[in-house]
Order: C-alpha cells, then structure tokens, then sequence
C-alpha cells in the first residue's frame, strides 16, 4: 500500500512520546498539557487525513511480522470503525492533555501521570487499530494496567488502591478470558488475523466450539465495558483524578468491549445466543444503572452511571445487529462522546474551582463560572437527547432502530429518562440559582480547563445543526465494517412529527418528572439501602474475601510454621503417591528365593533394626546417641560383609565423628528429655505414615532386586579400572576417575556448609565483640540460660 | 580433658594417624582407602587433639586455618582437571607422569593424585571448620 | 539375603520417617541420620550383593577376576556418607544457633516467633452510599 507502515508508527510514536513524557513535563513546566496535546492533535490530523480513502470503503492495511512462527503479527487496520475510534481517543485524548495540565498544575507526579496517560492512549490505539487478535490481546491487557496505574494514581489513599485493583482485577479477569476465546477463535478458523476471520463468518459460526468462543470473548468485552453484573468497577474508577474518568471511564477504555464486540460481529453476530447475550446484558446494565444512579449525589458517579447507560445501549444496539441498530450504535457512540467527556470536565472544574462534587452542595455557580455554565448545558443538553444538538439526532436514531424489539425500546426510554435526570443534576443545578453555595469561593476554569469541553461541546452542537458533515464520511462506513456490508443511511436533525419524536418526548416528560421528585425519591432510597451488601459488588466482595481466606486456610494447613506439620503433609503425599503409583501402575514383581545368610549377618540386621527403634523410643539423649551409633556401625559391618571395605571406613569413621560432634552440640543445649508431649492422634498420623513408608522402601528393595540386573557400567568400570585408569581400587577409581567431576560437585557441597556453619557460628561471635546491639545481648541471655539449665 | 594417659597418647597417637591419613590417601588407587577416608582419618586425629589439648592448641598445632584447607582442597581437585585441558583432553580425564627411581622402583605421578589431594583437604578442612567452630562457642 | 536387608531398610526409613515428624529439632536431626542409613543401605542392596570378594584388581591382573562385589554404588553411597555427615552436622549447628537465638528446639515454639499470615479484611467504597 502507498505510504508504508505509518498507521503502526503512529502508535509507536504514541509509545515514545509517553515515554519521553516525564522529561517533556520537566522541561515544558506548566505549559506541559499545551505541548503534550500536539501528539494527539497531530495524528487526529493523521486520521483525518485519510478520511476520504476509508469513506471510498478503502481499508488501509499493514503487517510487521512478530512472531511469525505462531501466526502473531503486528497487523494494523485502518477501516471505517477503526477510524471512528482512533479519531475518538486521539480527538477528546487532545482536549484530555491540554485539561489534565491545568487539572494537574502543580502536582508532583505529573510526569508520571502523563507517562501512563498518554501510553493509555498508544495502546487504546493499538486496540482499535490492530488487525491482529494476540497483537489486540497485548495492547488491550496494556490498556488494562496503564487504567490500574491511573485510577490508583493517589496511592495513598486506601480507596483509590482498592479502587483500581478492583478495575484491574474485573478487566484484566475478563481479559484472560478473551485471550482463551482468541486462541479458540484462531484455532477455528486458522488465522489470527482479524479480516481474514470475518471473510468467513460461517465456517465461526457454524463450528461446535462457537458458543464457547461467543461466552469467552463476550466475557472480556463486557468486563471492559463494564456491562452488568460486572458493572461495579467503573463507578468505583471514580477515584481517578477527573481528567482520567472523563478520557479513559467515559470515552475510551470502557469503550474497548464495545469496539470488540463491534468488530467481531460480522463473524459471531447474527446468532440467537448473541442476540441474547447482548441485549440481556446491555438492558439489565441501563436499567440496573438507571436505578442505582438514583441513590447518587456525587457528580462524578452520576456521570459515571449514565455512562453505563450510554455503555449498556451501545451493547444491546450491537447485539440487535440490524441495519439501523448498528447505524444508530455508531451515531450513539460518536455523540456519547462529545458530550460525556466535556460533562466530566465540566464535573471536574466544578470540583477544582468551587470544592465540591457533591451536587446538592453547590448552587448559583453559573454566575461566577458562566463559560464552564455553557460547556454543561450544552453537552447537557446533547446528553438529555435534547434537539438540536447530536445527541438527540443520536437518541432518535437508536429509539428507530429498536422500534422491533419494543421491550428493549422500553428498557431505553426509561434509562433515557435517567439520562435527563442527571444531566439537570450535573450540568443545571449547581450553576443555577441567585445565591452562590459552595465550600470554597468558587471561580471561572482557567483557559485550559475549558477550552478542552468547550470545543467538544460546542462540536455537538454543530453536528445537531449538521449531522450530514459525519454522515456519509465517517458514520456510513463505521457501520459498514460493523454489518460487513455497506447500507447508506441520512442524518437528519429533523425527522418530522415521527414516533420517535413522539418517544423523544415522553422521555423529556419522564425525565422532567423524575427531575421534580428527585430529592424525596433520593432520599428514601439512600436511607433504606445502606446496609446494599447484595448484588454483583457482594458478590465481588464476597470472592474476594473467600479467596483471601482460602490462601490464608491453605497456608495455615498446608504451609504451617511449625516443620512438623510440614515434614508430615510433605511425607505423607510423597508416600501416599508413591504407594499408589506402585500399587497400581508400578507392574510390581517379587523372587523372595534369595540366597540364604549367615547366622551372624541376621544377628547384625536385627541390631541394626533394633538400634532404631531404640533411638526411636529413647527419653534420654544419651540412649538415643548410643543408639544411633550401634545403627551406624552396624550399617558399617554390613559393609563388611558384602566386601565393601572402603565403605565400612567410611561409615565407621563417619560414626565417630558424628558422636563427637553432637556430644559438642549437646552439651550447649538444655538438658531434657526427648519425651513428645503429642496428643494421640498426632502420633497415630506419623506413625501410619511412618510405617506405611518404611513398608514401601521395602517393598521397593525386593521388587528392584527381583528385576534383572543390569551390569553394563559395573562391567565397564571393572575391565578398564587398570588399563585405563592405571587403579586398582574400583570404587576409588570411579570416585577420583571415572566419575570425578561428581566428586567434585560433592566436595563443593562440603565446602559450602563448611562455609554456611562457619557463617552461622562465628557471624554472632565476632559481633558481640565489636558492636552489641540488643539482639546480641538476647543471644547472650539464650548462652547463659541454656549453659545454666 | 585433663587426662595424662590421654594427653600422652594422644601426641604419640597424632602423628601416627596424620601419617596413616595420608597414606591411606596415597595408597586408595589401589587398595581400600582415598581421600574421603584419608581426610576423615585425618579430622578424627585432630579432633582426638582437641578434646586431649582444647582446641586453641589443635589450631596452634595445624598452622593453617582450616577454611584455608577448604580452599585449597578445591583449589588442587579443580586445578587436576585442568591439567587434561592442557592436554587438550576433556576436564579432568587422567594424566599420568611415571618417574623412574632406579632398581626397578617407580614413582606414579597422576592428576587424579592430585584430585584425592585436593578432596582429603576439603574432607580435612570442613570437619575442622565445623568442629573449631562449635568449640569456640 | 536381600529380604532381611529390605526388612532393616523398611524399619530404618519408618524410624528416621517418625524422627523428621517430630516437635524436637534433636529428634528431626536424629531422624535425618537414619534417613540416611537406610538409603545408603537401599542403594547397596539393589546393587547386588557379594560375599569376600572386594573390588579390586589384584596386582598381576589387569582385570578383577570372575565376580567381584559392584563397585558402582559403592562408590556413590561412599560420597553418600560422607554428604550426610555434612548434612547432619550442619543441621546441629542450625538447631544449636535456633536454640541460642529463640531458647526452643521445639518445633511449634519456633513457629511462635514468626509472624502468622492474616487474613486482611477487604473493604471498599461500593454502591451503597457511605
């Protein structure tokens, strides 16, 4: 294609500038916001700028192989809904970095809060634009993470951290999810190239595994977009600073699941269970939102339910999959836009400027804040779905394309209705009045903080006026990359007294009314749901809870402090296991009719045995070593028997040294006796699993014994121990020869507990002589207790 | 331990048993012993010093610092291995130098000599350090 | 001979098993010790058995003559030993320095001086109005 892999490098130019970011906002200082904006600006300019080529039903495609071996690659796509999107994120993301430099003035993390922000941005580009599912996967879990970072950006405060680990947790769940679903799809259909999947819608469709792909990747669309019951995030991604709600929680982000779902449809659409899925889920989240909306007061929140309205109808507009729901989805969408992120804004000014987002607390702000006043109450109005503006030409159209399916039309005009409701909470009851109420003294937004939503807002209502100036060059073929085939529609503002209009007024109506008894209805609600512990936020609360109490059970019962109870989990199942895999897998045989021994040779064994059970049952310390010594020697003689000499030394030697060793041992700890003070039943476990293991290893002897031998290396090591190796010593030869880099691997363990018990020994020693701290003057009292008892 | 009988036999006994060690060392290419044994002879003697004489005078007598031991005795067993580098054979495959001495008597010079050396020090070295430890407390 | 031998392994192994499973550190190492032993014996009895007839080579051979005792698990247990005996002592050093820092060698005292996991309530600023 002409013009090389520019969509790809406007992306990653995205990337670097984010991370140059922090020292961009140490050089450019206060004006920061001004220069960061010409990112954004300059590739909306970009997109613009290949308007005409998508409106002609041109796709602009580019791949940069990555992983070319497991069909990963960094493929962009630039089609009609791409287009739309991209130019949402990098429009209002311009209007977000000049709002954010004046929001944020003066704050000591601003370069890290431009950092995530702006790499938020890259990758919500990357999302929309990528043509690749795992490519798609990998900036959509980034987009995740940067919102994690953002919302808790006040990471002192406890509810900002919950907050955003909450978000994260929702999304990034819902992400694995998609990610599940993406490796089906692709296995399905043999690529993970995304316009190579939809040019065979039937071959998805039609395959068994399509309702697992549906569920999974609908899991992680709904997730992102915050669709009931998985709703609760977004109104707690409150705690984000403003700037943060409006770009990522109204605009963008939350619109991820909207876009997938969108641009997947032309493969998953058109099915009942999609049909059902969609619209169950998006009419359940507007109208669980619409009411819990009811119980707010803060501004925030309330824009942040109205945005799950706003989420709830895009969903179900997608799901109904029509020609005119899915225009009219695209038209919703652009206009949710314009007027969401200026009111959150707006929201945030209020905030900053006057010290409240309480919007019962705040009265008369118009006169002092009026440029702010406009702002509100013409993204309000577009919000209201009020004529002229675009949101009302977007309003109508969605009522049109839903006029099938009357119980939805009836979920949306109530949810609609709430829509009114808040706009006059946010953008028309603080600003209105004679008398200014607020908790500082309240002032108009500098230049920056309304020059953003102003632009936006004043964007709405030029579109109101002129809706054709998007229509045939940006909307017509956003839907058509949705409906995979192209089907024109007109904007109108004015339809003529049509049955939307009529359904345009009875929300207005509704909405006026719940205007008119929203202190009594807010009131009542508020006093009897404050013990809400019901619901998906239960529900979340409740997993979260259970899972931390399961990793707190399991850690106490399986990774208890005390070693006992860990030697014998840890023993238990390895002897349970191997008992089992021997019993029924191990093919065990037995040859019992071994040579018979010596008298002398069972007297020994018996000892031997008898040495350890002695030591087993010793109280005295002095039995126990006694008889850990008869064991070792008789071990020793066992040696000698079977014509191991170099081995009897050894142990015999060994022996020595290990009494003299604990004797010096024992005589620095207390006397006492070995007696367990264990309950029954603690006994009555090691023991059976004492037993049950000492049976095994026997069992496990005579069946190795029974096999035939395999004498292969032995063989070697005896014809070439002399001629080789010029030694007569086998075992000598094998240690210091033939095997020698073992024997160097074991001399090295040696000198490594030497080096651990020197350390261990002497680190305190040489302490307490130069600087005795209390810890080592604890460590004397230990000394001289244990020496005293 | 103040015992005289003890203390007496003990001196005696000392460089009996660090001749043996060493020899059991030299001779276990052909006969039972090496350096594992060798070196736990070796220790054993020192440690029969020590409780005879306490363990200052055991350090006194051995000189050298028996983390030193430790140190060295890997050094040689590494340092066999790379005698065969120069060979240009693999690491630590034997090489043989046979000295004749005359009237038929020949001395055998060897990297895996050289090899149990090095593990009768580390043998030597990590029981003393160990056990010098211990006592110092 | 094998199935006395595999009877000491079995009581060993059992023995040092009931040892390591024990409130007494002392008795853990004990337990460790035996553990040891009756691998060591395990592994010589799975070799092969062979009366009076060491590994060697005698001097005027080049070759041991016809059946000599299995050189190759020798020559790994003898490592084994010696291993062990480390692994042994430094584990009384451990419980010696356990016992001078915490003045217990009991098992579930020791786990009193650490700090037990809990778990932490979660709460967090849901619909409901606060």
């Amino acid at each position: 294609m002409p013009g090389g892999d520019r969509v790809l490098i406007a992306v990653l130019l995205a990337f670097g500038v984010a991370l140059a970011a922090p020292v961009i906002v140490r050089v450019a200082g206060d004006r920061s916001g001004w220069v960061l904006a010409l990112l954004p600006a300059g590739i909306t300019a970009y997109l613009l700028s290949h308007g005409s080529r998508v409106a002609a039903g041109e796709s602009i495609v580019e791949r940069v192989a990555w992983v070319s071996a497991l069909d990963i690659h960094l493929s962009m796509r630039l089609d009609g809904l791409s287009l739309v999107f991209a130019l949402m994120i990098a429009g209002i993301g311009t209007a977000i970095v000049i709002y954010a430099g004046g929001y944020l003035r003066g704050d000591r993390q601003l370069p890290r809060f431009y950092l995530l922000l702006l790499a938020f941005m890259a990758a919500m580009l990357g999302v929309v634009l990528s043509d690749n599912l795992i490519s798609l996967f990998v900036f959509w879990e980034l987009t995740s993470i940067t919102s994690y970072f953002l919302v808790g950006y006040k990471h002192e405060d406890e509810t900002s951290r919950k907050s955003a680990l909450q978000a994260l947790l929702v999304t990034a769940g819902g992400g694995l999810a998609m990610l599940a679903g993406f490796l089906i799809l692709g296995l399905v259909g043999g690529t993970f190239e995304i316009s190579e999947l939809l040019s065979d819608p039937e071959a998805i469709r039609g395959h068994e595994a399509y309702l697992a792909i549906l569920l999974l990747v609908g899991l992680g669309a709904l997730t992102k977009s915050a669709q009931w019951p998985f709703h609760f995030w977004l109104p707690n991604a409150m705690a984000a600073p403003t700037p943060v709600s409006a770009y990522l929680h109204s605009a963008t982000m939350v619109k991820a699941g909207v876009y997938l779902l969108a641009r997947l449809s032309p493969a998953l659409g058109g099915t009942p269970a999609w049909f059902w899925l969609l619209t169950l889920a998006g009419a359940a989240t507007m109208l669980a939102a619409g009411s819990l909306a009811l119980l707010q007061r803060d501004s925030k929140r309330l824009l942040a339910y109205s945005t799950l309205i706003a989420l709830g109808t895009l969903v179900m507009l997608i799901g109904v999959g029509t020609p005119g729901a899915i225009s009219a989805m695209i038209v919703f969408l652009v206009g949710h836009a314009l007027y969401k992120a200026p009111l959150f804004m707006v929201a945030g000014s209020v905030d900053h400027e006057a010290g409240s987002r309480d919007v019962t607390a705040l009265r008369g702000l118009g006169r002092v804040m009026p440029i702010t006043w406009i702002t509100a109450l013409v993204a309000g109005l577009s919000a209201g779905g009020l004529p002229p503006l675009f949101g009302f030409v977007a309003k109508e159209l969605a009522y049109e394309g839903l006029f099938e399916n009357p119980l939805l039309l009836g979920a949306l005009i109530a949810a609609s209705a709430v829509m009114v409701l808040i706009v006059y909470l946010v953008a028309w009851r603080p600003f209105a009045g004679r008398e200014i109420h607020a908790p500082s003294a309240p002032h108009e937004a500098p230049l920056s903080m309304w020059l953003g939503p102003a632009l936006l807002a004043a964007g709405g209502a030029v579109l109101g006026f002129a809706p054709w100036l998007i229509g045939d060059s940006l909307m017509v073929p956003a839907a058509a990359a949705v409906l995979g085939e192209l089907h024109p529609f007109r904007l109108y503002l004015w339809h003529g007294f049509t049955l939307a209009l009529g359904l345009s007024a009875v929300t207005v109506a509704l909405g006026v009314v719940l205007v008119w008894r929203w202190r009594p209805v807010h009131d009542a609600l508020r006093s009897r749901t404050l013990g809400w512990t019901f619901g998906p936020v239960g529900g979340y609360d409740a997993l979260m809870a259970g899972l931390v109490r399961f990793a707190a059970w399991q850690t106490r019962v399986l990774q208890s402090d005390d070693l006992r109870h860990h030697m014998t989990i840890i023993l238990g199942f390895t002897v349970a296991l191997t008992g089992l895999t021997a019993t029924f897998r191990g093919e065990l045989a037995f040859d019992l009719r071994h040579e018979a021994g010596y008298f002398y040779e069972y007297i020994v064994l018996v000892l031997v045995g008898a040495a350890a059970i002695s030591a087993l049952r010793a109280h005295s310390r002095l039995v126990a070593i006694t008889s850990l010594g008869v064991a070792g020697f008789g071990i020793a003689i066992v040696f000698v028997f079977f014509a191991a000499p170099d081995l009897a030394i050894t142990q015999f030697l060994v022996e020595t040294l290990i009494v003299i060793i604990v004797a010096l041992v024992l005589i620095r700890l207390p006397r006492g006796s070995l007696r367990e003070t264990s309950n029954g039943s603690v006994r009555a476990i090691a023991g059976t699993i004492a037993v049950a293991g000492g049976a095994l290893f026997t069992v496990l002897t005579l069946a190795v014994t029974a096999l035939p031998f395999d004498a292969s290396l032995t063989t070697f090591f005896e014809a070439e121990s002399y001629p080789a190796a010029q030694g007569r010593n086998i075992v000598n030869v094998i240690l210091v020869d033939f095997r020698a880099i073992d024997t160097l691997g074991e001399i090295t363990v040696l000198a490594v507990a030497a080096s651990g018990a020197y350390a261990l020994l002497r680190r305190s020693f040489g302490r307490r002589r130069d600087d005795v701290d209390t810890e080592d003057r604890s460590d004397r009292v230990h000394v001289e207790r244990g020496g005293g008892a | 331990m103040n015992s005289l009988i003890l203390r007496s036999a003990t001196q005696l006994l000392l460089t009996i048993l660090l001749l043996f060690s060493f020899f059991l060392m030299l001779r276990g290419h052909d006969l039972p012993g090496g350096g594992f044994i060798g070196g736990l002879v070796a220790a054993a003697a020192v440690a029969l010093y020590a409780i005879a004489f306490g363990y200052r005078a055991a350090q006194a007598m051995l000189r050298i610092s028996p983390r030193a031991l430790v140190g060295w005795g890997l050094l040689a067993a590494v340092a066999s291995g790379f005698l065969a580098l120069l060979q240009g054979q693999a690491f630590l495959t034997g090489q043989w130098w046979i000295v004749e001495l005359g009237g038929g008597a020949e001395l055998k010079l060897s990297s895996p000599l050289l090899f149990d050396i090095g593990v009768y020090l580390v043998v030597v070295g990590t029981i003393l350090t160990m056990l010098f430890a211990l006592e110092e407390r | 001979m094998e199935t006395p031998l595999a009877l000491t392994v079995g009581v060993l192994f059992a023995c040092g098993l009931y040892l390591v499973m024990q409130r007494n550190l002392l008795r853990f190492v004990f337990g460790l010790l035996l553990l040891s032993g009756s691998v060591n014996l395990l592994i010589f009895t799975v070799g092969r058995l062979t009366r009076g007839a060491p590994a060697f080579v005698p001097s005027e051979l080049s070759t041991p003559p016809g059946d000599v005792s299995n050189a190759l698990p020798q020559a790994l247990i003898l490592t084994a030993i010696v291993i062990g005996f480390g692994l042994v002592v430094f584990a009384m050093i451990l419980l010696l320095r356990t016992y001078e820092r915490l003045g217990t060698v009991k098992t579930e005292e020791l786990s009193a001086h650490l700090e037990a996991p809990r778990p932490v309530p979660m709460r967090h600023d849901d619909e409901a109005p606060a």
